[in-house]
């Protein structure tokens, strides 16, 4: 298993780059993989669905849908789109520190 | 290749409610990763831009030989008879079964999928010829069908796009 080093701070990481230790997340890795995903800036609602994605994945063991995500947290479908331009899927879980999101919806 | 976006094109051509998910889920799965969406809707496809048709989508057992009688709880793959399908309220029973175990899996309607879909980005155009055939107009269709357009049309806006024909 690879290593990393996101703002100062040593973590496994796969080879697709996504953490593998959930523990190992700091925000401070928020921060710098949001930078290295043009999000230049982590917004209320960001930090929103970020929470909420890393609680549904300890309680559930599975990295949340982007449909769980916004009956979960209460943002539209628009408003994730445009908090995680382009991909939100891996984008939300690359910065939650966790894996790809389990589920079809 | 690797700076520009990929782009996907379904074209729906069913109007069945099994017909109905594929390019839903595999759209929504593209959107959430970046990919740019088209979908162009044509002959029985066009059911599900339909307002009057979307929530009315249905599942006949008649010739639907994978449609076995374990969906209902019954083990083993036995078939459903097909004299049985043409009883009249089999399609809408079958139809119910689906619909429910799609709700069980918190799976959306066909209306709010394509709802989602819009809203992540999705572009969606009903076919020329076929709005013609059925006699449709631009607002028979729900919110978020962009156009009416032609099959050239089609080839202009898909350049450089996968294309998957369901």
């Amino acid at each position: 298993m690879a290593t990393r080093t996101i703002a100062g701070k040593t973590v496994q990481v796969n080879d697709e780059g996504f953490l593998t230790v959930p523990g190992e997340w700091t925000k401070e890795i928020a921060i710098e993989v949001a930078k290295e995903e043009g999000i230049a800036e982590l917004s209320a609602n960001h930090w929103k669905i970020i929470e909420f994605s890393r609680q549904d994945a300890s309680a559930s063991g599975k990295s949340p849908t982007l449909r769980r995500i916004t009956t979960g947290t209460g943002i539209s479908t628009k408003d994730l789109f445009a908090l995680f331009p382009k991909g939100p899927a891996k984008k939300v879980a690359r910065i939650a520190g966790l894996g790809k999101p389990e589920g079809c919806v | 290749m690797a700076d520009e976006t990929r782009k996907i094109a379904f074209i729906c051509s069913k109007g069945n409610l099994d017909m109905a998910y594929p390019a839903l889920v595999m759209g929504w799965a593209a959107l959430g990763n970046g990919i740019d969406v088209t979908i162009f809707f044509t002959f029985w496809g066009m059911d599900m831009i339909n307002k009057d048709r979307v929530d009315h989508l249905e599942i006949p057992p008649l010739a639907n030989a994978s449609m076995k009688m374990n969906m209902m709880g019954v083990p083993g793959y036995l078939g459903i008879p097909q004299i049985a399908g043409v009883i009249p309220g089999m399609t809408a029973f079958a139809t119910a079964l689906m619909n429910s175990k799609m709700k069980k899996l918190e799976v959306p309607t066909v209306r709010e999928y394509l709802q989602m879909l819009v809203d992540a980005g999705a572009k969606l155009y009903a076919c020329k010829m076929s709005v013609d055939m059925f006699g449709l107009k631009k607002e028979d269709f729900i919110e978020g069908v962009q156009d009416i357009v032609t099959a050239g049309d089609f080839m202009d806006m898909t350049d450089g796009a996968q294309i998957i024909f369901i």
